[in-house]
């Protein structure tokens, strides 16, 4: 072929490898964001506790050793959905998992939800106005992050654990950070 | 007809809705300006194509809340989309900020138009200088083959 006529299918291709980009694209949910946080460490941030618990959860309290927390609402359908499977991390003591109850209503919401399905959380913290939300760059719930021992973000998990992602990728993930 | 119009002119009376409640706006008019001016540009990430200053989303009134603290407490504009940006990631950022790893966002459309400019210009000249130029003479060979087919040998 003379390069005149390559110059004709050369719009083609262009739209060709467009085309293919788009595809590739339309594949992804723009919901699934990651996060800035990775590596680096926790902010700073000091939480209530809520109704019927003594102590709340700050910053302080994920140094130390490998840690989940969890943001977490009564309101959240997903989370709802996840408890289950929390209520496994608690009974077989795999790892600490620390709650932030984020954004209820009323006060009692939070308590009343864990009084009637079951309390898988070790602390918890009170977050009405999105504080510990914000600086951790929650944008929905349920939503997990899995501390280190010094206290660094090390990765987080949007949307209802389960067994399948566990056993994948969050467990082997706790086991590696443990062995630091 | 008149119900028809009247419907069309609150549909677009509509468009200016904005989310931020009463409760929420400062006393202070000019940090409540720059307040908005903020929100206007920062995206919204529950409802991914609104700013927080249009969306209804709870996190987008925290958000909104967290904006005018920072500036009541003295932020700048600049760091108050700072801290969003540290905490969110420059998705957040409605408009793209203008970075090194920007280059191709910002500039590739420029680029794509120079191109394409550029093929067109090349086409109509080469067309033009094409028409434009005269034949090329015949060569000797060629002058008697022609010379030999007028006087009709073959």
């Amino acid at each position: 072929m003379t390069m005149k006529r390559m110059m004709f299918l050369l719009p083609l291709v262009v739209f060709m490898v467009i085309g293919v980009y788009f595809a590739i694209g339309l594949t992804k949910d723009p919901r699934k964001l990651p996060s800035v946080l990775i590596n680096q460490t926790i902010p700073e941030f000091s939480l209530a506790p809520i109704k019927g618990r003594d102590r709340g959860l700050s910053s302080e309290d994920l140094k130390g050793q490998v840690s989940l927390v969890n943001f977490w609402g009564s309101w959240c359908i997903a989370c709802k959905i996840e408890h289950p499977f929390l209520m496994k991390i608690k009974e077989e003591n795999l790892v600490p998992l620390h709650g932030v109850n984020w954004r209820e209503v009323d006060p009692d919401d939070g308590p009343d939800w864990l009084k009637k399905y079951g309390d898988p959380y070790t602390l918890i913290g009170d977050d009405p106005k999105s504080k510990a939300a914000i600086a951790f760059g929650v944008y929905g719930a349920p939503e997990t992050f899995i501390i280190d021992a010094a206290g660094i973000i090390r990765h987080r998990f949007a949307g209802p654990m389960n067994q399948k992602v566990w056993d994948e990728s969050l467990w082997p993930i706790i086991q590696e950070l443990r062995k630091q | 007809m008149k119900r028809l119009v009247l419907a069309l002119i609150l549909c677009l009376a509509a468009v200016n809705a904005v989310a931020v409640n009463p409760d929420e706006v400062l006393d202070d008019p000019v940090l409540e300006a720059r307040a908005r001016e903020i929100s206007k540009g920062l995206r919204c990430l529950v409802c991914q194509n609104q700013s927080i200053d249009e969306s209804g989303a709870s996190l987008a009134k925290d958000l909104r809340i967290l904006v005018r603290e920072r500036l009541v407490a003295g932020d700048s504009n600049e760091q108050v989309i700072d801290y969003v940006v540290s905490r969110y990631g420059d998705f957040v950022l409605l408009k793209p900020r203008f970075k090194s790893y920007t280059l191709a966002l910002w500039l590739g459309p420029v680029l794509i138009v120079g191109l394409g400019l550029l093929a067109v210009i090349i086409f109509f000249r080469r067309r033009t200088s094409a028409a434009a130029a005269a034949p090329a003479p015949l060569s000797k060979a060629e002058k008697k083959r022609l010379k030999a087919l007028m006087n009709g040998e073959s």
